[in-house]
């Protein structure tokens, strides 16, 4: 369910977008061998793609596949940072307000034409267009003016300096030349898409498989592997098989699969394994209304009666890091400093009498003005990492003499009566960490409204400024001196309990070289992966 | 008979309606919608652009006037958009699936019925022997094991340790180069787990049916008389007795029908098949309310027709029901 929080490109958590912290990657088992053209790279997708616009897709699958189809203007390199991509460059105005990129020359489109600014300029007109279905026109909205001046040059005005638009302008470009005054949503380009991107479009048949075929004329070079195939495999144990049998080369394994069911001389053998952070966080979040989570140090006393390590054993099998903050391990904006209170069960008893909790329930349970301390953990169905996590907690926490009850809901219903109505005491949920640090939609206070993802209820007059300098200044020094202070802040006042981070476990054949697992994880140079021309099956 | 086939067919029309209204009804009574599925949890997403969509898919107007715009589509025999991403038109995706389902689904019926019927039969004739006991252990086996623990150790045993059978899809990777009769062989040996198991798994409850039947037939006074006439084993069971025994399960085939489209999602899961169970499952999981309106009612249309099918057989061989009498 995680790939469906924060459901933008950032999305493809467990082999695209992981990052930070240092990847762990076992011993090549092969010699380098020599890079050849060929073969193929099969892959499983437990969804099948639904619309290779990017624009009008939402789910991670479709996403995936429109990653090699379609550049953006800028993208993340392996140290994620921001470079360009169809920008060779980009120049942000002094007061912040102006950016313009300047396009590479040459770019060609999958059926020959070249790229240029009006492809741009459409993108960014189909975004903000209100007959257009999508969920990505908000940062654009911010625009105030959008101009192509010559074939290269695309300059954009915002109304106030935003450094989350540079990131923003990663979204896939569209080619107008053959979208430009028709109705997107009926494109053909959703089933046959056209874009500029290593991959190009070569087959789709509906719920079995879905194939690209390497772009030669690819501004970056023709890549080594000529076909990438996705097979459409929706349960996650069949994938496995599937992997084993040699009908798949890539997939990201569970904790259990990487520590005990791969551990063979056969698998070691046939694939390489990769381990790094995922960029996501399990957090149990509480609703700030019910006044009893309003006490600070009643949600500290919480905090210091859980073992997060207790349940990084117990659910990921250690296959993650405890969380101190919304950032990721690792990165800028990761304040490495911050440690939170620790697990410390006398502390948490200490914390709660000095809130007036006072042990003299049944059974040893905690009581204030005539009410026993109980609430209910809500989290989502199918998610069993989740729902271990609150048993751990459940256990913990009655040995404090909290009563803790769960409760596992499906999806939908989970979030239109619980969440959405605010009826809630505490939830194990998971967001995503995109790559731009900016937490306005989850943390600022003018987030709590009806539908908004600030849903605790969380209100901080420091974290709102810090939030809003943070996201109008492109300085990262300034930026990065925000973000550490708002993680001392949530560390402190403990709105969330962040729980874990963790490990993103992808598994490749070993027939494939050139994989250098870095920060951004293993995929950022998929077209300088090869198979030696006497390994080569396809 | 044709004043009764009128009749019948007449009765179907309300009978459908009633059937799209209440689905319609619990489509809309599950929580959550198709935007709300499409934009949860995004950030990016603000109360404006949920409207956008909302309006989009005409989910701003009142429930009873999205009814009736469904309802004038479907009279003319179509289904909608899906409200999926795609947005394609649910019978391109309806048409795209349905063959597999009923190509899978009928090869499984075949075997079914003829395994179930003879299977049926001996462990009736040769009740409690050795081969009764041993069948039935065998065939409620089937019946007891989960599919997907099933589907997994004949994955695991006949696709990973000895790499004789396909695991999962329909056709293997590059098999548009083969020969047609190659590639026939091949889609041939993706079925051979899917099939089995599902055949497995409903053997028992037919094989079952059968046995009692047979059982019943066989202690009538006429397959006495039959004996006593000094008839063969063989002539009394197969030409007097499996007829009438045969009868009930004319309706059990019937009833099979929509299940022909139906599909299922553990198994189509599991083994990766395109087929109408998974595209059902989607449907529901997205809120895909003309996916899921459309897959019901052709869903229901063939329970209607099965029903019809299977009593239209029952006239034929008993005169008394088509002349109302009984």
């Amino acid at each position: 369910m995680t790939a469906r929080l924060f459901c933008c490109l950032a999305a493809l958590i467990t082999l695209v977008s992981c990052s930070g912290g240092a990847p762990v990657a076992e011993p090549p088992k092969r010699g380098a061998g020599t890079p050849a053209y060929g073969d193929a790279l099969v892959v499983g997708t437990i969804g099948e793609p639904s619309n290779l616009i990017p624009l009008l897709a939402s789910d991670s699958a479709s996403h995936d596949v429109a990653g090699n189809v379609f550049n953006g203007l800028v993208k993340y390199d392996k140290n994620l940072v921001l470079v360009g991509d169809l920008a060779e460059s980009w120049r942000v105005s002094p007061d912040g307000l102006t950016i313009t990129f300047t396009l590479r020359k040459g770019v060609k489109w999958h059926d020959g034409v070249e790229l240029t600014s009006r492809d741009v300029l459409y993108t960014y007109r189909v975004t903000i267009d209100p007959k257009t279905p999508t969920a990505y026109a908000e940062d654009f909205k911010q625009v105030k003016t959008a101009e192509a001046p010559d074939r290269y040059t695309f300059r954009v005005t915002y109304g106030k300096p935003f450094a989350p638009a540079l990131a923003s302008w990663g979204m896939g470009i569209l080619p107008a030349h053959l979208l430009e005054g028709k109705d997107i949503t009926k494109s053909e380009l959703s089933r046959h898409p056209v874009g500029t991107g290593p991959y190009r479009f070569k087959e789709w048949v509906a719920g079995q498989k879905l194939v690209l075929e390497s772009f030669p004329d690819y501004f970056e070079g023709r890549p080594y592997i000529d076909r990438y195939i996705y097979r459409i495999i929706p349960d996650n144990s069949t994938i496995y098989m599937e992997l084993k049998a040699g009908g798949l080369d890539m997939m990201g394994l569970t904790p259990v699969q990487y520590a005990r069911q791969t551990d063979t001389p056969e698998f070691r053998a046939g694939f390489n394994k990769f381990r790094y952070p995922a960029s996501a966080y399990t957090y149990l979040g509480y609703n700030l209304r019910n006044p009893l989570f309003a006490d600070r140090r009643v949600r500290q006393a919480i905090a210091c009666a859980i073992s997060k390590d207790e349940i990084i054993h117990g659910v990921l099998l250690g296959l993650g890091q405890v969380a101190h903050g919304p950032f990721q391990p690792g990165t800028w904006p990761y304040n490495p400093n911050v440690r939170d209170l620790g697990y410390d069960p006398l502390r948490a008893k200490e914390l709660l009498a000095a809130a007036g909790w006072r042990a003299t329930g049944p059974g040893g349970i905690l009581m204030k003005d005539g009410k026993a301390f109980s609430f209910t953990i809500l989290t989502n169905q199918g998610n069993d990492q989740r729902l271990k996590t609150a048993q751990i907690i459940q256990r913990r926490l009655a040995k404090i003499g909290i009563d803790v009850k769960i409760r596992v809901l499906e999806w939908a219903s989970l979030l239109t009566n619980f969440i959405d109505k605010r009826n809630f005491d505490a939830l194990i949920m998971g967001w995503t960490i995109p790559q731009d640090p900016d937490i306005f939609d989850v943390w600022h206070s003018s987030k709590t409204g009806p539908k908004e993802l600030n849903f605790i209820g969380f209100r901080n007059a420091e974290v709102d400024r810090l939030i809003e300098e943070g996201r109008r200044t492109f300085d990262q020094e300034k930026r990065k001196r925000c973000y550490w202070r708002i993680q001392e802040i949530l560390a402190q006042e403990q709105p969330y309990t962040f729980l874990f981070v963790p490990d993103a476990l992808p598994v490749v054949n070993a027939r494939f070289r050139g994989i250098e697992p870095a920060p951004a994880g293993i995929m950022h140079n998929i077209i300088r992966w090869y198979v030696p021309k006497e390994e080569q099956i396809h | 008979m044709i004043n009764y086939l009128a009749k019948r067919l007449i009765m179907m029309i309300p009978l459908l309606l009633g059937i799209t209204l209440i689905s319609f009804a619990v489509i809309r009574l599950a929580p959550g919608e198709p935007v709300e599925a499409m934009t949860a949890m995004s950030p990016k997403i603000t109360a404006e652009t949920r409207q956008r969509l909302r309006e989009f898919y005409g989910l701003d107007k009142p429930l009873h006037v999205q009814y009736a715009t469904w309802l004038k589509q479907v009279a003319t025999l179509d289904f909608g958009r899906s409200f999926a991403p795609d947005n394609r038109p649910v019978t391109d995706k309806i048409k795209e699936r349905i063959p597999v389902t009923i190509s899978l689904n009928v090869i499984a019926l075949i075997l079914e019925f003829g395994l179930a019927i003879p299977i049926g039969i001996f462990t009736a004739t040769h009740r409690d022997t050795l081969y009764d006991k041993g069948m039935t252990l065998f065939v409620f086996l089937g019946f007891a094991v989960p599919t997907f623990w099933l589907a997994l150790l004949l994955m695991y045993f006949f696709g990973v340790k000895l790499g004789w059978l396909p695991i999962s899809g329909l056709h293997s990777l590059g098999s548009e180069t083969l020969s047609p009769l190659a590639r026939f062989a091949d889609m041939v040996k993706h079925l051979v787990l899917p099939v089995s198991v599902a055949t497995f798994g409903s053997l028992a409850g037919l094989s079952r049916y059968m046995r009692s039947n047979m059982l019943e037939v066989i202690r009538q006074d006429y397959i006495t008389t039959a004996r006593a006439k000094g008839l063969t084993e063989r002539t009394v069971i197969y030409r007097h007795a499996l007829r009438n025994a045969l009868l009930p399960v004319i309706t059990l085939l019937g009833f099979s029908l929509p299940g022909l489209i139906g599909g299922s999602v553990i198994f189509e899961t599991i083994f990766a098949i395109p087929g109408m169970g998974q595209l059902f499952y989607q449907g529901v999981m997205g809120r895909d309310y003309p996916l899921v309106m459309g897959i019901l009612v052709i869903g229901a249309f063939l329970t209607l027709v099965g029903n019809l099918i299977a009593d239209l057989c029952y006239a034929v061989a008993d005169p008394r029901i088509r002349h109302g009498r009984g």
